[in-house]
């Protein structure tokens, strides 16, 4: 079943103006319920401006969105509707922080949407643990938290609001490999404990290999590819013709196939090398070494 | 988007009026604004328009920025008229109770509102056609004398210059925050003025936040480099009076030759 659909979708930013640009131009999706889709391209290809359509921040230029069947802009004055069926995380999220608590900072989304005040504890608590916020840091300043911490405030603030979709742009910009590792971590147990469909912006190809299970590759505006992880790496001579990289550990089987060694090609994370590794080994692979 | 407001200011270019040098710009807008000012009959402020049409076709900036920029003004441009046209005694046209139009009234009423219709469609061309930076430089180059007397001309024009620097950065940043928030939830469209105000809250204090973290990297980032205000400092970019400049200034000085000649030769309105 589709959650996110668009048809003929456009946006065009500063129209009539020398700064004219468009950002997106006839995209076409159809993203299914409970998938996980990393969506991957160049800085300037139109991923921030895509996603912020799949919430009614950005109205299409022309073109329609389609959010659980539902034409978004059908009535404009109800699109504050979709802000909590479709939960967006903007790149740097830690600088939208205000409130003077963690606590009230994360309940601000489930607030706004009118929610009683057990309800809004109940789900901040929940938020909290899922991005691993302990109780001591509930009552401190946003402003005194590290920066990785601020952050995973950030991305619980829109979790606390039980979005159908979770869509994160570029979610670990400039933390470190640990930090990394953790929020994406996180994020897939989310997923795998609510069963929701989630969409990860990000420029590493290592991470959409490793959390997404479906790959939307954006060039200059238009999809340029959108399938199943696996057909996506496949295509690595056009991907890194984009400017973008196939995985290391892809791209070193990539040559091993071919240069002849029986090996399949289609490996995306240490787990599958490691694996498929011990099998060509263990079946006698010194024919060639 | 917020960003329009700002940027949409200068239109970037590559003709002759853009390759000004930036002081001469500066001073020839003021040798327009005389113009206009000195143009008494009809005859002489035909010469303002005619001047004012040929920057606009050469400048390459869309007549429709001559209006865009008068939109502003129009109740001032009507407020005038109303005064001129009811208020100036002459020859009687038209009288109905206290109210009485007069010959004069109107002539100078058309005469004005000409005036400062190509006062603010002329001036609004300068920034049409230079960027900020460029306009703060041939400020400060201008005002350079001013130094003399203690003026902190290089200070001012530095303040300037970063305020213009980040405007478009903090309406990029404001909007930014805005959609963030309003990603979760935030209603800024709708309820009274109490509420309105109350909702820009989740908007205003990160932006501080974030003006001050700036205004912070770039101090630092401003002493790295040694930075030690105005004193003994050069630029990078040299301005240069060529013969574009010439031809210009040439140009605008026949025009204010035109006007004072009509002035002298042709009959006076009244
Ligand atoms: N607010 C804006 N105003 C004008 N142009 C914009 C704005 N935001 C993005 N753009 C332009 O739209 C294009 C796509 O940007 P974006 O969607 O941010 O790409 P990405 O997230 O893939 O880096 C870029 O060329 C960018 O310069
Ligand atoms: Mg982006």
């Amino acid at each position: 079943m589709s959650i996110i659909k668009t048809e003929g979708l456009t946006y065009t930013y500063s129209p009539g103006t020398p700064y004219q640009k468009t950002a997106v131009s006839a995209v076409d999706l159809d993203i299914a319920q409970g998938d996980v889709v990393g969506v991957i391209g160049h800085t300037g290809s139109g991923k921030s401006t895509l996603i912020q359509h799949f919430n009614g921040l950005l109205r299409p230029t022309s073109g329609k969105v389609f959010v659980d069947g539902e034409d978004m802009w059908q009535n404009p004055k109800e699109i504050r509707r979709f802000r909590f069926k479709v939960g967006l995380v903007f790149q740097y999220p830690e600088y939208q922080l205000f409130e003077d608590t963690v606590y009230k900072d994360i309940a601000f989304g489930p607030r706004n949407m009118g929610l009683s005040e057990e309800e809004i504890d109940a789900r901040v608590r929940q938020a909290a643990a899922f991005v691993g916020l302990r109780e001591k840091h509930m009552q401190k300043s946003p402003f005194e938290l590290s920066g990785g911490q601020k952050r995973r405030v950030a991305i619980a603030g829109v979790i606390a609001m039980n979005p159908k979709v979770l869509i994160l742009d570029e979610p670990t910009a400039g933390l470190d490999p640990k930090g990394r590792e953790m929020i994406l971590g996180q994020i897939r147990e989310y997923h795998e404990e609510e069963k929701n469909t989630v969409l990860l912006v990000s420029h590493s190809m290592e991470d959409v290999a490793k959390y997404a299970k479906t790959a939307l590759v954006m060039n200059q505006g238009k999809v340029f590819l959108y399938a199943p992880v696996e057909e996506v790496f496949s295509h690595a001579e056009e991907l890194t013709g984009l400017g973008l990289s196939v995985p290391q550990v892809s791209r070193v089987f990539l040559t091993l196939a071919r240069r002849g060694y029986p090996v399949n090609p289609n490996v995306f994370t240490l787990e599958q090398a490691k694996t498929e590794l011990l099998r060509v080994l263990g079946k006698g692979g010194s024919d060639h070494a | 988007m917020l960003k329009d407001i700002t940027i949409g200011q200068y239109f970037p270019g590559k003709s002759v009026l853009h390759r000004l040098d930036p002081r001469v710009k500066i001073i020839l807008t003021f040798l327009y604004i005389v113009v206009l000012f000195a143009a008494s009959n009809p005859l002489g402020l035909l010469i303002g328009i005619f001047f004012l049409i040929v920057a606009y076709g050469v400048s390459r900036v869309p007549p429709r920025m001559i209006l865009k920029s008068l939109k502003p003004v129009l109740p001032i441009i009507l407020f005038t008229t109303l005064l001129n046209v009811f208020f100036i005694e002459g020859e009687i046209l038209w009288h109905w109770a206290f109210l009485t139009i007069t010959k004069e009234g109107v002539a100078t009423a058309v005469i004005m509102s000409v005036r400062i219709a190509c006062l603010i469609a002329g001036t609004s061309l300068l920034t049409y056609t230079t960027s900020p930076i460029a306009l703060t430089d041939g400020l400060e180059r201008l005002m350079g004398p001013l130094k003399k007397i203690r003026f902190p001309v290089h200070e001012l024009a530095m303040m300037m210059t970063i305020a213009l620097r980040f405007i478009p950065t903090l309406i990029e940043e404001t909007d930014k925050i805005m959609s963030a928030q309003k990603a979760r939830g935030a209603d800024m469209e709708s309820g009274g003025l109490m509420q309105r105000a109350k909702a820009l809250v989740p908007v205003l204090i990160p932006l501080f936040v974030s003006a001050f973290r700036r205004a912070d990297e770039l101090a630092m980032a401003m002493e790295c480099r040694c930075y030690r205000g105005g004193e003994g400092r050069t630029r990078m970019k040299q301005l240069h009076v060529g013969g574009v400049d010439a031809v210009c200034t040439l140009f605008v000085l026949l025009c204010l030759a035109g006007v004072i000649a009509v002035n002298l030769y042709a009959p006076p309105l009244f």
